[in-house]
């Protein structure tokens, strides 16, 4: 277990470094979620429009689905530049040590995405989502993880695909369709919570995407990367 | 002698559809040994060198370390150290980093240290603190043969390793290869640089269209003229 966490934590480390040196993927996120929540708040304005409030719940996630899965493209396209895959599995690092290790850093970047754009979607949308944020907060973290270790699954399927950059997402958004309806739910049910009743099934649905996908990734690594 | 083989392969073949990249191929090379897998383009070679490195599954056929097994997976994997065709560095890292991830992943205890001693002996000393993206062709290679050895592999798999490399960087190679021989190490070096490959090897076998085509020990007569070698396929 401790090897699998230094080990996991070795390659987080290592993308996370690449990624803040040169900020591709970064720049591009946050750019994408600023540009479309102005889009969104132009097109449906909340202040001639006070029942888009409830849609913005579900604006808000599929704008972080969509920059997710710019940061999930980048997340494998590194290791193909200088052939750095093959150096990864001719390494003594286990399939899940690379899942969790790939998860991790695509989790915490998106999740940097997120926390730089949800300000910025409070403004627009003209929601205060301060007080309850600590609610919301866990279920930006259960959500993102849904995407990244789904993600993480597919990138590594579509890896050495030329046109892995379509494939991915056309891959990643049907499997993530349960979470994102759970993550919309809670998120609406948060910030207004007379809209949903309960919100409790939806997290749990939720919590056990998470572990479901989890798991999954963690099984299906080694096959996908040694069966070449 | 090693009582038992390094690497032992055994009917191994490899098909990309119905395209046989390798053909019944039976290989045993002894630690203490250089055997240099060579060929023309296309023969071969890589995907040999990737279905010892555990890179490609064999179609058919089996490889085993016997002087090694019995291991694990993983630990077998510590034991093999790699020069691929592609450099397997990161651009984005410094050279030290990148050094130091790897070391991170075989395990390599002191790996700073580690790091420094390998950038001094393959002469990038000076460029320890350099983007690996920003090093020419050469100070790539020679970053790579730095990461495929900074572990201590007990089997090193060299593809066209002097690809690159300067006279001295290819001297450098050279000394790094014959001192791993005289430590026990057993070294596949896949290469079309005739020359350079015989100088350094104790024994050869010629690929041709997936096939050993010939395997034999190296002597001064093939030393003098490795040319001689693609006689014996024609």
């Amino acid at each position: 277990m401790k090897r699998l966490l230094a080990d996991s934590w070795t390659v987080a480390a290592k993308d996370l470094r690449c990624e803040l040196r040169d900020k591709q993927v970064l720049n591009a996120a946050i750019s994408f979620a600023l540009v479309v929540l102005l889009m969104f708040s132009f097109t449906f304005d909340p202040n001639t429009n006070v029942g888009i409030r409830s849609l913005s719940g579900g604006l808000l996630w599929v704008v972080y689905l969509f920059a997710g899965v710019l940061v999930l493209n980048r997340s494998f396209a590194r290791e193909t530049a200088n052939d750095c895959l093959a150096a990864l599995v001719a390494a003594p690092l286990s399939g899940d040590s690379l899942f969790l290790g790939k998860t991790v850093s695509s989790w915490l970047l998106i999740l940097a995405v997120e926390l730089i754009s949800l300000p910025v979607f409070g403004i627009f949308f003209d929601v205060n989502w301060v007080p309850q944020a600590g609610r919301l907060l866990p279920v930006l973290a259960l959500g993102t993880w849904s995407f990244a270790s789904v993600g993480t699954t597919f990138g590594a399927v579509t890896a050495n695909n030329r046109m892995r950059e379509l494939m991915l997402p056309l891959l990643v958004l049907p499997f993530c369709l349960p979470a994102l309806v759970a993550c919309m739910s809670v998120t609406w049910g948060i910030l207004d919570p007379s809209a949903v009743s309960e919100i409790g099934p939806w997290v749990r649905l939720l919590i056990g995407f998470d572990v479901i996908y989890t798991l999954l990734g963690v099984l299906v690594m080694d096959p996908i990367l040694r069966s070449g | 002698m090693a009582s038992k083989p390094a690497i032992l392969a055994r009917g191994v073949s490899k098909y990309f559809g119905d395209f046989p990249a390798l053909r019944d191929i039976d290989l045993e090379v002894w630690p203490s040994q250089v055997l240099a897998a060579l060929g023309r383009n296309g023969a071969g070679k890589t995907t040999l060198l990737r279905v010892l490195a555990g890179l490609s599954a064999p179609t058919k056929g089996e490889i085993s370390f016997p002087s090694a097994d019995p291991l694990e997976e993983r630990d077998r994997r510590r034991l093999v150290g790699v020069v691929g065709h592609g450099r397997w560095i990161y651009d984005e890292l410094t050279a030290e980093e990148n050094l130091r991830f790897f070391c991170s992943l075989y395990g390599v205890p002191n790996a700073r240290t580690a790091a420094d001693e390998w950038l001094g002996r393959v002469g990038l000393g000076r460029f320890r603190d350099a983007f690996a993206g920003e090093f020419s062709r050469g100070m790539r290679q020679r970053l790579t043969v730095a990461r495929a050895f900074i572990h201590d592999p007990s089997i090193l798999l060299l593809d066209e390793p002097w690809t690159a490399l300067d006279d001295r960087a290819m001297a450098l190679l050279s000394t790094l290869v014959r001192e791993s021989r005289e430590r026990g190490r057993c070294i596949v070096i896949c290469s079309h640089q005739l020359r350079e490959a015989v100088e350094v090897a104790d024994e050869v076998v010629l690929l041709h269209r997936g096939r050993l085509a010939y395997q034999g020990s190296v002597d001064e007569r093939l030393r003098r003229n490795p040319q001689s070698l693609y006689e014996r396929i024609r």
